[in-house]
């Protein structure tokens, strides 16, 4: 499952043996294996556009823009910026099914962020490696296929929890100006049994935007930092869907 | 107390209101509570037909605002609801008995219509200190309330009090203020919240209940569906100028005069469900949002604990501030952001080090 990739028995991966030294000279050939399958690469940078668009969207919706002057029938402001939030809310919704659907027929990377192997001993001490290897206390990253052990909680906390909270909080406030015999009221409207004031679903679904900017923030970093300190392709790899490994 | 087993129109007929007047109000009601023609004949039928429903009027902790709402309705008169369509037998604060005399009235009513007559409060009961904030009669009000509650045929919680608990259970709630619902869990309960209810409200409900013997179709919070089904922001006349971006950005701006959208003054209209902004208030003179003051959500849940109502964003109160989602997240990013940036400084400069180091060992 964490696909480590084994260490040779001087306890340097085997791959250096393959691949060309610091300032080698000799033309080799890198190991690469294929991890993100199409839907999952598509499914990413959908709804990667689509959380921007949201995040963007839905700042202004807290806090709109400056009053606009002239007729109100010549504007439409408020209108437009509702109108890209919930478009950008309905099509995260569907690929985020879409991407939950294709967990059951991808490959096994496809099922990793969605869950945690919390009972396996292994996977928590392979967390603590990864903790060491970001706390600078450790000299070598471990490689793995997927996402590292690390990541792979994140990914399940930061992107599937968060985004599925956004997406039900989202259709809860979407129902209540769609009424309550529309299927989103049927299907959400639950939420306004949790928090009876629709004001705290706002505010809590305000709060929500702010923890996926973190998010965000950290998952853009940790891509960029692990493609250049673990030598491992990993931004590439959302494009191509080939990690390819260099040491 | 013979009255009771009277009904409205031989009551109205014995005030001197003819048949033909009688068809009209039977009219105007169906079309106020939104029901198709043929209501109005079925309303006039039972009307002739079913025994005035006794009502008993409780009063716990509260302020009256909602009793002086219920006698400002003009559509019904409140004087057609209290004095005819309704059996208007305790009502501590408008009847003409007192003492033991009003007491005896409750023990009487539920001895003769057990399981028929219906329960209104108005305000709820306070349960710390085993009720001793509330004393009424002698006893405290949640006694009262339990025991005439035990044979009700249902309850109607009028205002934020008796649905949500309002003022009085703001935090730190000493006195544990409790809405109706906490308290009584096996009778069907209505919930008519606002701080008051909009009086045609009110008396539209107490007309539905005795027109059709049964509560109106309520949804999920146990609020009455004709009247709570859509948010002030979904009707409000207003509504234009939010959907183009023009809001009021401070009291007394150019933006105020042109009647511009109270969104950014902390309207509380696109989270409030009530019938303002269509029935509007004083027999459909105005409503706050007319008169140029936002809504300040007094029908929803926990109004009263959310903070200023004059800003957009809620205050979220922990750890002993007071900050709203905006300041808090923007610290968490920050905080974020300046973590990711000094982690990079610290990996970009150990990776040269290591990399001197190797070439140091190689050389």
């Amino acid at each position: 499952m964490m696909d480590a990739i084994a260490p040779a028995s001087d306890g340097r991966p085997d791959l250096a043996a393959i691949a060309a030294d610091a300032s080698g000279e000799r033309a080799v050939g890198r190991p690469t294996v294929y991890v993100y399958e199409a839907p999952v690469r598509i499914c990413h940078w959908v709804n990667a556009f689509s959380i921007l668009v949201l995040m963007v969207t839905g700042y202004f919706i807290g806090s709109p823009l400056p009053t606009v002057a002239g007729e109100a029938s010549d504007h439409f402001v408020m209108g437009y910026i509702r109108f890209a939030h919930f478009a950008a809310g309905q099509v995260l919704a569907v690929f985020f099914l879409t991407r939950i659907l294709w967990a059951f027929v991808g490959n096994h990377h496809s099922r990793q962020i969605f869950y945690i192997p919390v009972h396996r001993k292994q996977f928590w001490k392979k967390v603590l490696h990864e903790i060491r290897w970001y706390a600078f206390l450790e000299r070598e990253p471990k490689m793995y296929v997927g996402h590292n052990p690390l990541a792979q909680t994140a990914m399940f906390t930061g992107f599937t929890l968060f985004v599925a909270f956004m997406i039900v909080t989202g259709f809860a406030l979407y129902s209540e100006g769609m009424g309550i015999d529309s299927w989103q009221y049927k299907l959400f409207g639950w939420v306004f049994a949790i928090w009876p004031n629709s004001q705290d679903v706002h505010t809590w679904h305000h709060l929500g935007m702010w923890a996926l900017v973190v998010f965000v923030t950290v998952h853009i970093y940790a891509a960029i930092r692990e493609d250049i300190m673990s030598r491992q392709s990993i931004i590439s790899s959302m494009i191509s869907g080939e990690r390819q490994f260099r040491d | 107390m013979g009255a009771a087993t009277e009904t409205f129109y031989s009551v109205i007929r014995r005030q001197g209101i003819t048949r033909r007047s009688f068809h009209k109000f039977c009219s105007l009601t169906a079309t106020s509570l939104g029901l198709g023609p043929l209501a109005a004949s079925r309303i006039a039928n039972a009307l002739e037909t079913k025994p005035r429903v006794p009502v008993i009027w409780m009063h716990g902790l509260e302020c009256t605002c909602c009793s002086e709402s219920f006698i400002r309705s003009a559509h019904p008169l409140v004087k057609d609801a209290v004095l005819s369509m309704i059996s208007l037998d305790y009502d501590d604060t408008i009847m003409a008995a007192a003492g033991h005399q009003a007491e005896a009235i409750l023990e009487e009513t539920r001895a003769k219509h057990k399981g028929q007559y219906i329960l209104a409060v108005e305000g709820n009961p306070p349960l710390n200190e085993g009720g001793m904030f509330c004393i009424d009669g002698g006893k405290p009000f949640v006694e009262k309330l339990k025991m005439m509650a035990e044979d009700a045929m249902a309850i109607i919680a009028w205002g934020a009090c008796a649905s949500w608990g309002c003022v009085q259970a703001a935090k730190p709630n000493p006195t544990q203020a409790t809405p109706i619902d906490k308290v009584i869990t096996n009778k069907p309960i209505i919930k008519v919240p606002g701080c008051p209810p909009i009086a045609e409200v009110m008396t539209g409900v107490v007309t539905f209940i005795t027109t059709f013997g049964k509560l109106p179709e309520l949804d999920r919070q146990g609020r009455p569906k004709m009247f709570y089904s859509q948010r002030i922001h979904d009707k409000c006349y207003r509504r234009p100028h939010f959907d183009a971006g023009q809001f009021v950005e401070e009291w007394d701006d150019e933006a105020a005069r042109k009647g511009y959208c109270l969104y950014k003054m902390g309207c509380k209209g696109p989270t409030t469900y009530n019938a303002c902004s269509t029935v509007r208030w004083n027999g459909g003179v105005s409503f706050p949002i007319q008169s140029g003051h936002g809504c300040i959500g007094c029908s929803e849940d926990g109004f009263w604990d959310k903070g200023s109502f004059y800003d957009r964003l809620t205050s979220i109160k922990q750890f002993g501030i007071e900050k709203n989602a905006d300041q808090i997240g923007m610290v968490a990013a920050g905080a974020v952001g300046a973590a990711v940036a000094a982690h990079a400084a610290v990996t970009a400069v150990k990776r040269l080090a290591t990399k001197r180091e190797d070439a140091d060992h190689n050389s």
